[in-house]
């Protein structure tokens, strides 16, 4: 098992650490596979904390800068806690056509949030992505696994009712 | 499951084939692409298993969950073999009138048929829609023709054949003259001859080589790739592995976005399938040649569609872009030479070898054979993926498989290659679809995403919403493209906010000319392709933006007065429904009013505005 000293994190409970380090020892020597662990631990965690970062940097022998970089590089990851449900808001040209900033500038304003941010309680956090590939439904948005076609600023909110 | 010989491959695709092509056997083949898994396509095809069994029917009718069918707008989607009946939006509770009427009675049910947007009139058969009758499937060929989770299915469709004919017949320079006689060209929009790509890796030294296939479609407004990959895995895998004898390769990698989740498991069946049979893996079927991929997830960073940062990412590393040469076929992934093709290009491998080069070049322009995927979308009637062949109109695309503009409103251009790419307006639609052709106009043919944009478009905001893309998504290591784009944005937000000034084109067009001459790769080379071509057709918004402070398509927020003209208002109330400010008085028989202090400038009233009363 890795045997470096797992740091104290309120969001990082016994059995994370658990999962993590097995993350980390499947992978530890297949190379260009940090990407991979990083994904799988953000996974676990739901973001990635800067002391987790460090922690996965020592196990897998990599500098921490150099793993880091990787982190603030890829759109996937996240340093900042999420919300119970991401609304994911496509931003594709496809998207973009048919009023997707009409439907971002009402979960905005109902939500408090900005793009990029949570709100307060934790419920939602917003993030505008670049297209999803759903271009037949546009505009879409996605809520944890759940993809929504064809919303629009009317009923937007009305889809989100159910993510509690 | 012990390897199979190749008596054992023929056996499975007769057998196969005698079940699929059964005429006393109705299929009922439900499209589970991503689009119609979030319409419903999973519970109605439960209601199908159920009513199915409820009916006693099992022994005659089979169903099938196919990938991606195409017609992703009117999902979820059914069409009966082998009748080819199409049925369209679907819902669970339609299903037991549908195996009533159309099962046991025999008789299509037609609400639930397509219904022709331009003659209004319901049609059954999908070969009979426009859509599809003026499209040629081959990198599609099995587009809802297949269960993409069963290899056997795809055997049945001459899956596997090419391999056979590759790894015991063909030598590795017969594969690459083949493939140079096709004239095949990178899919994913440089346009690179394949055979040629092969044969400079071929030469290349070394004991350990790779092949790569791009599958990291990150053009907003293309889903080629993905609908390859949901509905025909097994035609990836064997391009790839028909590459890799072609350069002696023994290992493969397929660089797919995480976001493409349905994609990635049905690639994970696929090669565990391809690997029971021993058509993927150690010695292939009993020839000696090895060869294995690995499914490589991105992480979300646009830049790692461009090759050289793509390998970068696969070696778990920032996705940066390097100067070239040493080019990948000489120094690609970890040091090695390497071949990176697209989904789309390898898709079209297996037919190619099976058929012939010269089978392959039979249609297509003097420079571009073939066909070419592109994913339609926007103000369009009929959404979806379409494969037609090299030198077809864009206005066949656009209004002949496209069906015309949506809500009965004017074309205003179609932009092609996504934020390398262009607009097209349309007195130049009867460009024919080609590399050069294409280019020619300012556009790229890029990997396939056609958004159609209807008259209420901003081209301005348009640029501005390219620029602002480049400019995210800009990796930073080159100067020109890290600065360049965001000065460009800069100018284009300050156009868009109404404070342009006549300086500021000029200032647009000399940067778009540096960045392209400076700019480290091909994502800053093209960065200003979105703009210079805006400039180019649609300078007249410019103008109307910079110098007289108006935005003709009303989008650009900051350029509205949010009031009502009296004249145009025909007092219909729609605005005042969709006002979620409460901003609008209205009365029935009476002109709207908007209270300027209450509105949120959210646009609401203007999307539902039928009569462009809004200004």
């Amino acid at each position: 098992m890795t045997c470096f000293i797992k740091p104290h994190h309120d969001d990082i409970t016994q059995t994370m650490w658990q999962k993590i380090n097995i993350v980390i020892e499947t992978n530890k020597y297949t190379s260009g596979a940090i990407i991979t662990v990083l994904r799988e631990c953000q996974e676990i965690v739901n973001y990635l904390p800067v002391e987790l970062i460090d922690y996965i940097a020592d196990g897998m022998s990599l500098p921490r800068s150099e793993v880091f970089g990787v982190v603030s590089f890829y759109s996937l990851f996240s340093l900042k806690p999420k919300g119970r449900h991401t609304i994911k808001v496509c931003t594709g040209t496809a998207c973009y056509v048919k009023g997707i900033r009409e439907v971002i500038n009402r979960i905005e304003g109902e939500f408090d949030l900005k793009e990029g941010g949570t709100t307060e309680d934790r419920r939602f956090s917003l993030e505008c992505v670049r297209c999803l590939g759903a271009c037949g439904l546009a505009p879409v948005m996605v809520v944890g696994e759940d993809t929504h076609g064809d919303i629009a600023a009317e009923n937007v909110i009305k889809s989100l009712e159910d993510y509690k | 499951m012990s390897k199979l010989t190749l008596n054992d491959l023929t056996k499975i695709r007769k057998q196969t084939q005698g079940i699929n092509t059964n005429p006393n056997i109705t299929r009922l083949m439900i499209c589970g692409g991503t689009g119609c898994h979030a319409t419903g396509s999973i519970k109605v095809k439960q209601a199908l298993v159920e009513e199915i069994e409820k009916k006693g029917l099992s022994d005659t009718v089979k169903i099938v969950e196919t990938g991606c069918n195409g017609f992703c707008a009117l999902g979820p989607l059914l069409v009966v073999q082998p009748e080819g009946i199409f049925y369209v939006k679907l819902k669970s509770e339609d299903i037991p009138e549908l195996i009533q009427e159309q099962i046991i009675n025999n008789t299509p049910v037609k609400r639930l048929l397509f219904k022709d947007p331009a003659t209004k009139k319901r049609i059954a058969k999908q070969d009979d829609i426009s859509f599809f009758a003026h499209q040629m499937p081959r990198a599609l060929r099995n587009k809802g023709q297949i269960d993409p989770e069963k290899i056997d299915d795809y055997i049945a469709r001459d899956g596997y054949i090419a391999i056979v004919k590759v790894l015991k017949e063909m030598k590795p320079d017969d594969i690459i003259k083949e493939m140079t006689t096709s004239s095949l060209r990178g899919r994913g929009g440089a346009g690179f001859p394949t055979g040629m790509k092969w044969d400079f890796a071929r030469k290349s030294e070394g004991e350990t080589k790779y092949v790569l296939c791009n599958a990291d479609e990150g053009d907003p407004g293309a889903f080629m790739d993905r609908s390859i990959l949901e509905a025909d895995p097994h035609c990836v895998l064997e391009g790839m592995t028909i590459a890799a004898k072609a350069i002696n390769a023994n290992k493969g990698y397929i660089y797919c976005r995480t976001e493409y989740q349905l994609a990635i498991k049905r690639l994970k069946i696929a090669i565990k399938q391809a690997k029971e049979y021993g058509l993927l893996g150690k010695n292939i079927l009993n020839t000696g040649f090895d060869f294995d991929i690995d499914i490589y997830q991105g992480a979300g960073a646009f830049v790692c569609g461009e090759e050289t940062a793509l390998m970068r990412s696969i070696e778990g590393k920032r996705g940066m872009p390097r100067p070239r040469p040493p080019f990948p076929a000489h120094k690609g992934l970890w040091e090695k030479p390497s071949i990176l093709n697209n989904v789309e290009t390898f898709s079209n491998v297996p037919q190619i070898m099976i058929k012939g080069g010269d089978w392959y070049a039979s249609v297509g322009t003097e420079k571009s054979k073939g066909t070419k995927v592109f994913a339609l979308s926007g103000d369009v009637n009929n959404i979806g993926l379409v494969e037609v062949p090299m030198g077809t109109t864009l206005r066949s695309l656009v209004f002949d498989i496209g069906g015309g503009i949506a809500k009965k409103r004017k074309f205003k251009a179609v932009q092609l290659g996504g934020p390398s790419g262009g607009s097209v307006p349309e007195h130049l639609l009867d460009t024919p679809v080609g590399y050069e052709e294409i280019a020619k106009i300012g556009a790229i043919m890029g990997s396939g995403g056609a958004i159609v944009m209807d008259d209420k478009t901003c081209m301005v905001d348009m640029a501005r919403f390219f620029m602002d893309f480049i400019q995210d998504e800009s990796c930073g290591k080159c100067t020109p493209c890290r600065e360049g784009t965001l000065r460009m944005l800069q100018i284009l937000e300050k156009i868009c906010e109404g404070k342009g000034e006549p300086r500021d084109i000029k200032d647009l067009e000399e940067l778009s000319h540096v960045i392209h001459q400076s700019a480290l790769c091909g994502l800053g080379q093209t960065a200003a392709n979105p703009v210079l071509s805006a400039l180019k057709y649609f300078r007249n918004e410019f103008d109307a933006h910079v110098i007289d402070k108006r935005c003709p398509a009303k989008r650009c927020i900051a350029m509205l007065k949010f009031e009502i003209d009296p004249d145009l208002c025909k007092k219909c109330g729609l605005c005042f429904k969709s006002c979620p400010a409460d901003a609008i008085t209205w009365k029935k028989k009476e002109v709207a009013l908007i209270d300027k202090e209450k509105c949120i400038k959210c646009m609401s009233c203007f999307d539902k505005c039928q009569f462009d009363a809004i200004f």
